[in-house]
């Protein structure tokens, strides 16, 4: 964890003459303005006019741009990619904005005012105090369906997201249930269809009635959309299939987490795996408060 | 025992550092200097300004070294500093019938006002390794007769010759008609072709030259002549508010390529030829009249025609065109996707098991 505590005041002299955060003011107004839109219709996708960023188009040039447009000096930010705060791409993420902000970073989902995401959502509850930024590679819930943007504007436009629920019936007759178990398509604030970014399914229910903020951005595709605190966000199922998260039959090898996502590892090259949770913080914060209650035991 | 992966930070530190390493190379050869670079090598230079949509040779050099001799890589890097900088002014249409010509060449007239200039082409070099370029004896070499220079000479655009006629389309006047600009806004669509040409010229070389092909091969096929291609200089011009007269700001070198198309004509209008248009930085044949093929088959809406073919289908071309944009999502798959495949994981055996009529998922081996 790099923690960088330097002020806003002194990072021009760090960074040269980038202006904080990156993006220069006009360009974060533009996005705020997107942002605002998105809010008051949860779930439609705004188009923006996305800047070419110093990073890779698909490597979370959406979430940064949201990110930059709404950190402020005093934000705490972390940046997870897979639910981790070490994967490669997260650490290079912090750093961009540890560099062009001087911002306070963590890897304690607690601790964060604002956390940028790619593919997670902590097992922390989240709080009305927090914003969660995810990173978007395709906005378009419809985009399998139906290539063409001129098309699935007008059929979000109609509601017309019967070709979505047929999409689902149709692996149910395949395959005995619904086999989508990431970017599971759902309805936000009743009306519009949204994709959750590739978040494993297991994720959908904690966007529900979240008290956080909860924005997203897609770079190459040029869009933001969000979802408001307190929203509804229903994944689409049907009566007689409801939806279903994911399920181990395993608990975390480190802390024993039975309620969290789990990534299998594989140890060797005999079938030998192990299954760990996902969220780096929060097997980590359940192995601290372990160590300390062991602590507590002992010396009474 | 699994051990967490971390030191994520020091593992790319190190990355950037072999990768510094590589592009010196042998330290017994001298390092390429930024002069050699824009001098030697300007067919790269004028392909990596002309797709990073930023006019600086020296800038698009020092993007070359960087990145190795990448040139997708090369054009990133000098998008992404030119998406840093203040916009002063618009500059005015550039005027290329006044342009300085280097090179002039019509395919649908032998001779014309101006004549064809061949100027300094690949197009009948036989493509034969000249070794003696192995022995750097370029310093030595006589310089080319070359025709008079008659700076004056009058060089009018072939394709006004025809519109004067009435034989081709007149360019729509587009004065007072503000020109898109797909840096700032969305794409939109259908859109105007200001926006259209801007993404064609930033578009990929690669992708553009056989999309081209592929409407010569019978996908929106559209009877191109290539009425004219140019190469020279010409002047940039700006209006600044406080004066409001234009002033010159400097000079670039561009290619021009106007295409003659196939006509169209109805009950109500008399047959007349279509046009094509490609303009791009420095001196690039290929991806100019690459890009008036592809321009003139996006026109197939505005025109009536059937759209029937890729090169034809707005959404397809400019959605697919930009390199920056292609090369992130493709190599994208290389970042961790541990969450999505563990959750196609549990969903593949779940659905195997049941299958199999068996007891869902297998426990795992301990």
């Amino acid at each position: 964890m790099d923690t960088i505590s330097q002020s806003p005041d002194n990072f021009h002299a760090a960074s040269g003459s980038y202006n904080f955060a990156y993006l220069d003011e006009q360009t974060k107004r533009m996005i705020r303005r997107a942002l605002l839109k998105a809010i008051t219709i949860p779930g439609y996708q705004v188009p923006f006019g996305g800047r070419e960023m110093p990073l890779s188009y698909g490597w979370g040039t959406g979430g940064i741009q949201v990110t930059a447009s709404v950190i402020g000096p005093e934000d705490i930010l972390k940046v997870i990619d897979q639910g981790a705060d070490d994967t490669t791409n997260a650490v290079s993420i912090r750093s961009f904005f540890a560099k062009t902000t001087g911002v306070e970073t963590t890897t304690e989902t607690a601790e964060a005012t604002l956390i940028q995401t790619r593919h997670r959502i902590p097992e922390t509850p989240l709080r009305e105090d927090q914003v969660i930024v995810y990173q978007v590679p395709i906005p378009e819930p419809l985009r399998w369906l139906e290539p063409r943007e001129t098309e699935t504007r007008k059929m979000h436009g109609l509601a017309e997201y019967g070709g979505m629920h047929v999409r689902l019936y149709e692996d149910i007759t395949r395959y005995g249930k619904i086999a989508t178990s990431y970017d599971y398509p759902v309805i936000v604030n009743g009306r519009y269809l949204m994709r959750p970014s590739p978040i494993p399914k297991f994720d959908n229910p904690k966007m529900d009635q979240n008290p956080a903020l909860q924005l997203f951005g897609a770079g190459r595709e040029k869009r933001i959309y969000a979802v408001p605190p307190y929203t509804s966000v229903k994944s689409l199922d049907f009566e007689d299939h409801p939806f279903e998260i994911q399920t181990w039959d395993q608990d975390c090898a480190i802390c024993g987490s039975t309620d969290s996502f789990l990534d299998e590892v594989i140890t060797d090259d005999a079938g030998g795996r192990m299954f760990v949770c996902s969220d780096t913080d929060y097997c980590g914060q359940r192995m601290a408060a372990h160590d300390a209650s062991d602590e507590t035991e002992t010396n009474q | 025992m699994y051990v967490a992966v971390k030191g994520g930070k020091r593992a790319i530190d190190n990355a950037h550092r072999l990768l510094a390493e590589e592009r010196r190379g042998n330290k017994d050869v001298p390092e390429l200097t930024l002069d050699q670079i824009r001098e030697q090598m300007t067919g790269a230079v004028d392909r990596v300004m002309t797709e990073g949509s930023v006019y600086d040779r020296n800038l698009a050099a020092l993007a070359i070294k960087q990145a190795r001799g990448d040139l997708v890589e090369a054009v990133f890097l000098l998008r992404a500093f030119r998406t840093t900088l203040p916009r002063f002014a618009a500059s005015q249409p550039i005027d290329t019938g006044k342009m300085t010509v280097r090179r002039r060449i019509s395919a649908t007239y032998k001779d014309l006002p101006g004549g064809q200039l061949l100027g300094p082409t690949f197009d009948y070099t036989h493509r034969l390794l000249d070794f003696s370029l192995a022995e750097e004896t370029g310093d030595h070499l006589p310089p080319a007769d070359t025709a008079p220079a008659d700076v004056g000479r009058a060089m009018p655009r072939v394709l006004d010759q025809l519109d004067r006629e009435g034989l081709i389309e007149s360019e729509v006047p587009t004065d007072n008609i503000e020109p898109g600009d797909l840096t700032r806004d969305p794409l939109s669509f259908p859109v105007d072709r200001s926006v259209r040409l801007q993404n064609l010229a930033r578009g990929d070389e690669g992708f553009l030259l056989a999309l081209a092909y592929s409407t010569q091969r019978g996908y929106g096929r559209n009877h191109p002549f290539a009425g004219e291609i140019r190469m020279g200089e010409v002047a940039v011009e700006i209006v600044p508010e406080e004066l409001g007269f234009p002033i010159e700001i400097g000079e670039i070198t561009v290619t021009e390529c106007e295409m003659v198309n196939q006509f169209s004509g109805s009950a109500e209008a008399p047959p007349q030829f279509t046009r094509g248009y490609g303009l791009v930085f420095g001196q690039q044949d290929r991806k100019a009249m690459s890009m008036a093929l592809v321009d003139r088959a996006l026109r197939a809406r505005e025109l009536h025609e059937e759209i029937e073919a890729p090169a034809q289908d707005e959404e397809f071309v400019m959605y697919h065109s930009d390199a920056v944009e292609a090369q992130g999502f493709v190599q994208h798959l290389k970042l961790p996707h541990y969450v999505d495949f563990q959750s196609e994981l549990e969903l593949i055996r779940r659905l195997r098991s049941s299958f199999q009529g068996q007891a869902p998922a297998p426990a795992a081996a301990e």
